[in-house]
């Protein structure tokens, strides 16, 4: 079987300093196997940065459980370090990931001396370092040793970014928002890297963006966030040609040359996590409810809370009333707040 | 009168540095009418912010410019400081890249909206200025009462239609926008972009758009200029640009954003190899060519001129057929009519 990460019903709090609870997720499930890859994708204060933290033990949820190859997470130092041999973490904004004080070597060898894999390997630490740098596109690898992040361009450090979490060999790369401070013409190269990892080393990557174009370029599937919650979730080729939730579809209508789609521009912005909306949380800003569209289905939008979408790896749901209504493939059929696997 | 609003002609950047000369700009004609949004796109040191800040003559002091950069028919770079005093805000306004950096942390928005209108308008009594800042957020979008709050309470996005409410204080007939969407999300972008087009469409103002991004550039803008290495290398209008690129390079940066639904672009994110040139040492002929799919031996005598094509484009690229075709193109799909 390969080994997959699972997130169930996950929760996370924070308090504001006016004291409130903030839910920044609110149940939610995830699953992401070796060797394929999935796009978390939803505006910015959507949850999908905490959930990527909390699948690697650095948000601690209050509900809810992260497996690792159906082990349940051990937060102990030691337990979060084995997870992370296995699965990494490539933060966003290259520039500020990097320390500007160790050189790219420094940079690239930390993981190895932290997990002590020189020993456990017939190889020297140079050369494991080399090969993780060759891996991720920096070639001579040898004549960026020294070399310090400032020398070098957005497109090397992220790189670079890429090669620290290659070199402990996991099986399973979070990629926060890889190529969203890099120039158009960097940004295939790093896309490509990600695919060509998951061919030659049957790596999973979880790509966080908000950018439906990368999700059509490298993700097998999607995963739609808002305030918190899983909304829509599928095959990439079905959730971007056929979108069934009125949040996914406004965030497709507004992709820069969409054709034949009339550009769906929600009002405002998402809203404040320690006031999450009464019945489906997407309800104030919906343009189906707006319209009249939904009108048979509106006193449900407005009261009943939509059950969590269950991270399912085939199919392609989405937590709406009226695609519920329809007849869509959607779970909302049952009214219970939460719903386990 | 039918003076173009903006015009650059022959505009040369370098900037003086510790290792030479760096040549920023080499060469820039452009024009912007009234009512027109004209995009500039580029990698990260091809010039755009360079040629951006030369409009309103913001360039740093290390730079040297030549050429001339006519505003209304009025060459910014020779004009007296009164009268590139009264040009700046009132004339041309730029709204800056980074707008979570730009905004003073340490005042209300309504007082850093007053500023240029306290400059520009002197006769202006606290009210009416009051009444101007509330009108000009909510021509963005913003409630007025957010004149009250301080930049660290509102979102990015927010921040950038705060940033454009600030351009637009003087009524400006030019406003110079340097990347008003990178670092927004989709429906933010999406939100900040319909309020530029609106002002163009409403107010008549001409507007230079700078991104990376060429497919935000083909929805907004009516015509676009390419910059690679300090020059252009393709200009015409948005729609041909992106969708049937005539230069490699244009062709490059609009492949980098996929059209979502398009067979061909699924696991096949498409990048350019290579880093631009470094000014200070350009190859020799045409500076794209050590990255160019399809250099040849031609390319390498000299840089090649901007040639002209069909339906009023520009390109600077030997590999291109009379027709406007290019040499063993591959152009299949997402042709516009």
């Amino acid at each position: 079987m390969t080994a997959e990460l699972r997130a169930t019903g996950l929760r996370v709090e924070f308090t504001t300093r006016s004291g409130r609870v903030a839910r920044a997720l609110d149940g939610a499930d995830l699953v992401v196997r070796a060797g394929e890859v999935v796009a978390l994708v939803g505006e910015s204060g959507s949850g999908k940065t905490t959930l990527a933290r909390s699948l690697v033990g650095l948000t601690r949820p209050v509900a809810g459980e992260v497996t690792w190859d159906g082990k349940p997470m051990n937060r102990s130092t030691r337990g979060l370090k084995e997870l992370r041999r296995h699965v990494q973490l490539v933060l966003q904004d290259p520039s500020g990931a990097l320390n500007p004080r160790h050189t790219v070597y420094e940079a690239v060898a930390e993981g190895l001396r932290v997990h002590k894999l020189v020993a456990r390997s017939d190889k020297t630490e140079t050369e494991l370092v080399a090969n993780a740098l060759a891996s991720a596109g920096l070639r001579p690898p040898e004549a960026l040793f020294l070399r310090y992040p400032h020398e070098l361009s957005g497109g090397q450090r992220q790189r670079v970014l890429i090669a620290g979490a290659l070199a402990v060999a996991p099986q399973l790369l979070i990629a926060d928002e890889p190529v969203s401070s890099l120039d158009a013409s960097i940004r295939g190269e790093i896309l490509a890297l990600l695919l060509r990892l998951r061919e030659q080393l049957g790596l999973g990557v979880l790509v966080v963006t908000h950018d439906l174009g990368l999700a059509w370029n490298i993700a097998d599937r999607i995963v739609v966030m808002y305030l918190g919650r899983v909304v829509e979730a599928g095959p990439t080729e079905d959730v971007l040609t056929s979108p069934q939730h009125p949040y996914t579809q406004a965030l497709l209508s507004v992709v820069p040359e969409m054709e034949g789609l009339e550009p769906i521009v929600l009002r405002g912005e998402i809203p404040d996590p320690t006031r999450i909306p009464a019945g489906c949380r997407f309800h104030p800003r919906c343009p189906a409810l707006a319209s009249g569209e939904a009108d048979e289905v509106a006193d449900a939008c407005r009261r009943t809370p939509l059950p969590v979408l269950p991270a399912d790896p085939e199919g392609h749901r989405s937590a709406c009333h009226l695609v519920a209504a329809r007849g869509g493939v959607s779970t909302s059929s049952t009214d219970q707040e939460e719903v386990s696997t | 009168m039918s003076t173009t609003l903006l015009e650059l002609r022959d505009l040369h950047v370098t900037y003086a540095t510790g290792d030479g000369p760096l040549p920023a700009v080499r060469g820039v004609d452009l024009s912007v009418e009234r009512g027109q949004i004209v995009g500039v796109a580029g990698e990260s040191g091809c010039g755009k912010s360079t040629l951006a800040s030369t409009v309103l003559r913001l360039q740093a002091a290390n730079a040297s410019v030549t050429g001339e950069v006519l505003l209304n028919g009025k060459d910014v770079l020779t004009m007296k400081w009164g009268e590139l005093r009264a040009v700046r805000w009132a004339g041309a306004s730029i709204v800056f890249q980074g707008a979570l950096h730009s905004l003073n942390p340490v005042h209300r928005i309504g007082a850093q909206i007053a500023e240029p209108l306290h400059v520009h308008t002197p006769g202006l009594n606290d009210d009416a200025i009051g009444r101007r800042i509330g009108d000009l957020l909510e021509q963005v979008g913003l409630d007025a009462d957010r004149a009250r709050s301080y930049p660290h309470q509102l979102s990015g996005g927010q921040k950038q239609r705060v940033m454009i409410a600030m351009a637009l204080a003087c009524d400006p007939e030019l406003v110079v926008a340097d990347e008003p969407t990178t670092a927004l999300d989709v429906m933010v972008q999406a939100q900040v972009l319909s309020v530029l087009s609106d002002l163009v469409r409403e107010r008549g103002v001409g507007m230079m758009m700078i991104s990376h991004d060429l497919s935000v550039l083909a929805d907004l803008c009516d015509r676009i200029t390419v910059m690679y290495a300090g020059r252009v290398v393709e200009e015409g209008p948005a729609e041909k640009v992106f969708a049937a690129p005539l230069h490699p390079y244009s062709e490059a940066l609009s492949a980098a954003f996929p059209r979502v639904g398009d067979p061909a672009a699924r696991f096949a994110p498409s990048g350019l190899p290579g880093d631009p040139p470094d000014p200070r040492n350009l190859p020799g002929g045409c500076s794209f060519a050590p990255r160019c799919p399809r250099a040849a031996d031609v390319c390498l005598p000299a840089e090649p001129a901007l040639a002209s094509y069909d339906e009023g484009r520009t390109a600077a690229c030997v590999r291109i057929e009379p027709s406007g075709e290019l040499v063993e193109t591959t152009t299949s799909d997402g042709a516009h009519p």
